[in-house]
């Protein structure tokens, strides 16, 4: 046993590498061995813990203190003061919404104590480069028993009774679609993982891959096991290298161990992985597009059915999950289904990883039981809206999915309960809006996205969703017509109906949606050349209260444009023709003297 | 490491490696503090608490966290170690060579018996 009697387990999350980790890191390891305690406390890297707003985030242990916001020079204080002296250096703890500072966040807090961790149950816990910590942790347990005690057909009957559904965003059952693919005859068959996460907004399953890369391994095995695969492909999209290289690692680590490859376990069943690397288009994550981009074509649909499990890669029968859907695998096998479906409610069992993001005080991953309210998510886990401000709405779902307007903020999450709303749970990315959020604009953000990442092949969604972006852009610019509200209904119903792939046939949803819940917003836009969320730059002015103003001259100073005028200690005045709205000097005016207004 | 074949050997790899993961919980019987200021490193409580974190290891005790602190202002002592198990009083030892250090872990820690030769001071400092 190694004398080591402090470990220190740094987030290396793709958010907390963003922050500086790699350099909070090198300053954490000279200063230990500045002070001779690098042979006594151990450096580990883990997976994202969730809440990258605080990056970079550290927990010391054995005490369990948990550090954020950390640089290259405050880690040097953490050293001094917490290892050597045993004081805790109170200004880099958690400090909550209302200033409360918690030593242990994770213990305490809201934003991690009504979490249930399934899929993320080794992020910020296990080394991600240590197979042996995965082991540790019960990892490939659930592929040694599935090979010793279990035939197919039982996985398929746990998985049947977890009532797991796909965590990718169709929700899909998953034991029947582990059924089809084993029922398929065919001399080979393919198992996929689908790691081409390109929701705005939503990076749970980089999160997994970087941070608990076997989870992933281990379930594509036992899937391949149980429909008869001999080969995988796991498909991440080339943005995201630092899961690619971890994975890569982890597939290193499980053919030498015998997890992967030929004779796994020692039994006769053989299976390996490749990695295949995506260009980043967002197409790509739809299933067939994905399968012909493996294949070396150009990543568009293919026509549904034949689905994948009856003719997938190169016309084999093939399996293909989400990565968030395998991470779950393993402990459904290993605690049974009843156990999973022991989470959640009636026909949404289980937890689901969201990525909250927005408007929210907590943004980061968070992992809940489905049939949370989403007042619980934003207001308790997430730890409200920032600035005293109101909630308007939650975008969930990316580009496919739509709003929930704040008076269904009581709605438990489940796949049924938000399609009611005209919403999808989606991938899981969550975007809370306040007061401040227009949602034309909303709206228009969302098919800029589709229309620059449409593959191009069906008219429908090449040039429909292009004439409906053509449409809200005239309505944010204050020229649209109440015809121009009637077009995009029409157009939305027919790109819906008659595009070839689902991401074209949810193309629409975030117009639907805002146009449901926030009609009259549209018709402020339309009738009033109103925009009441004084968001649109076209529709709103800025103004000076020569009541309030004092004439610090700070606004004119800031005024990247100088549009604005006027002496010391007298009232200044802004030329609507120059300002651009920019609203740098809403900030810095400390008089309160200079609002938005629309028209 | 060889190919792995049963379950006996997955559960092997799992103990060895949860005793290092279980170094990180939070919820100990007792601790051992280290004074490791400038006097207690330069009188050797690096050694002493490498020799504590061995002796535990050895002992396969994993309900005892090791901390280190700062100069308990006993140089003159020094290795000095301070032992808190539960809620009864603290006990500072002084002069605690690593085969002392051995005693006072199979004494204090295993048997509850305070090592009274090494006390240099009871109760809170």
């Amino acid at each position: 046993m190694p004398a080591v009697e402090n470990t220190i387990v740094i987030c290396a999350g793709g958010a907390c590498i963003s922050a500086g980790e790699i350099s909070v890191k090198e300053s954490l390891e000279n200063t230990l061995r500045e002070y001779a305690l690098d042979e006594v406390v151990r450096v580990v890297e883990t997976g994202c813990m969730g809440a990258c707003d605080l990056g970079p985030i550290m927990v010391i242990y054995p005490e369990g203190v948990f550090y954020q916001k950390l640089d290259s020079n405050n880690v040097k204080k953490v050293v001094e003061e917490h290892l050597l002296k045993g004081r805790i250096v109170k200004e880099l703890l958690y400090t909550g919404p209302t200033g409360e500072v918690k030593e242990k966040p994770q213990e305490e807090l809201p934003f991690f104590k009504k979490q249930v961790k399934i899929a993320t149950r080794n992020l910020g816990v296990v080394d991600p480069l240590s197979i042996e910590e995965y082991i540790a942790r019960d990892g490939y347990f659930a592929l040694t028993k599935v090979i010793k005690e279990m035939n197919p057909e039982d996985v398929i009957s746990e998985l049947k009774k977890s009532g797991l559904r796909g965590r990718g965003g169709a929700g899909f059952p998953t034991g029947l679609k582990w059924e089809f693919a084993r029922k398929a005859t065919g001399d080979i068959k393919y198992v996929i993982c689908n790691a081409d996460e390109g929701d705005p907004g939503a990076f749970m399953d980089r999160a997994i891959l970087e941070g608990d890369p076997h989870s992933v391994v281990e379930a594509m095995t036992i899937a391949a096991y149980t429909v008869g695969a001999s080969k995988g492909f796991i498909y991440v999209r080339a943005e995201y290298p630092l899961a690619i290289e971890r994975f890569s690692h982890a597939l290193k680590k499980a053919r030498e161990y015998g997890f992967l490859g030929e004779n796994i376990l020692g039994s006769e069943f053989s299976f390996d992985i490749e990695i295949r690397i995506g260009a980043g288009a967002f197409v790509c994550g739809e299933e067939t597009a994905l399968i012909n981009s493996i294949e070396g074509k150009r990543g568009i649909p293919r026509v549904k059915p034949p689905y994948p499990a009856q003719k997938g890669l190169w016309g084999k029968p093939t399996l293909i999950n989400n990565v968030e859907t395998y991470a779950n695998i393993p402990p459904i096998i290993l605690h049974g289904g009843d156990w999973f479906a022991q989470f959640g409610v009636e026909g949404s069992r289980g937890t689901k990883v969201f990525a909250l993001a927005g408007k929210v005080n907590n943004t980061g991953l968070v992992e809940v039981p489905m049939g949370i309210s989403l007042r619980e998510l934003i207001y308790e886990i997430g730890g409200g809206v920032p600035g005293g401000k109101k909630l308007k709405a939650v975008q969930t779902g990316g580009p496919s999915g739509g709003c929930i307007p704040e008076k269904h903020i009581d709605t438990p999450i489940t796949y049924d309960t938000l399609k009611e709303l005209g919403t999808i749970i989606g991938s899981g990315g969550m975007i809370v809006m306040d007061e401040d959020d227009c949602m034309v604009d909303v709206a228009k953000f969302f098919l800029e996205f589709t229309v620059e990442e449409s593959c191009g092949q069906c008219t429908p969604c090449r040039d429909g969703t292009k004439r409906m972006l053509e449409i809200l852009e005239r309505i944010t610019e204050g020229e649209g017509t109440e015809e121009d509200l009637e077009t995009l209904k029409e157009l939305s119903e027919h790109i819906m109906k008659t595009s070839l792939c689902g991401l074209g046939q949810t193309a629409p949803q975030p117009v639907m949606s805002t146009m449901r819940y926030f009609w009259d917003e549209y018709e402020a836009h339309v009738k009033e050349k109103r925009c009441p969320a004084k968001k649109c730059k076209a529709l709103t002015r800025i103004v000076i209260d020569k009541e309030k103003c004092v004439g610090c001259t700070a606004c004119a100073r800031v005024c990247p444009v100088n549009a604005i005028t006027g002496s010391v200690r007298n009232p200044h005045e802004i030329d609507p023709e120059i300002c651009t709205r920019c609203g740098s000097c809403l900030e810095v005016c400390r008089f309160g003297a200079i609002s938005k207004v629309s028209p | 490491m060889g190919k792995i074949k049963s379950l006996e050997e997955l559960m092997k790899i799992k103990e060895s490696t949860l005793k290092e993961l279980k170094m990180r919980d939070t919820d100990k019987r007792g601790k051992i503090i280290v004074a490791m200021g400038t006097c207690g490193i330069a009188a050797g409580a690096k050694e002493t608490l490498k020799a504590i974190v061995d002796i535990l290891g050895e002992k396969g005790i994993d309900d005892i966290a090791v901390v280190q602190s700062g100069c308990f202002g006993l140089c003159d002592v020094e290795p000095t170690i301070e032992v808190r198990i539960g809620e009864s009083e603290p006990i500072i030892y002084g002069h605690v060579t690593p085969s002392q250090a051995k005693r006072i872990v199979e004494q204090h820690i295993l048997e509850g018996k305070v090592v009274s030769d090494l006390v240099v001071k009871r109760g809170e400092l």
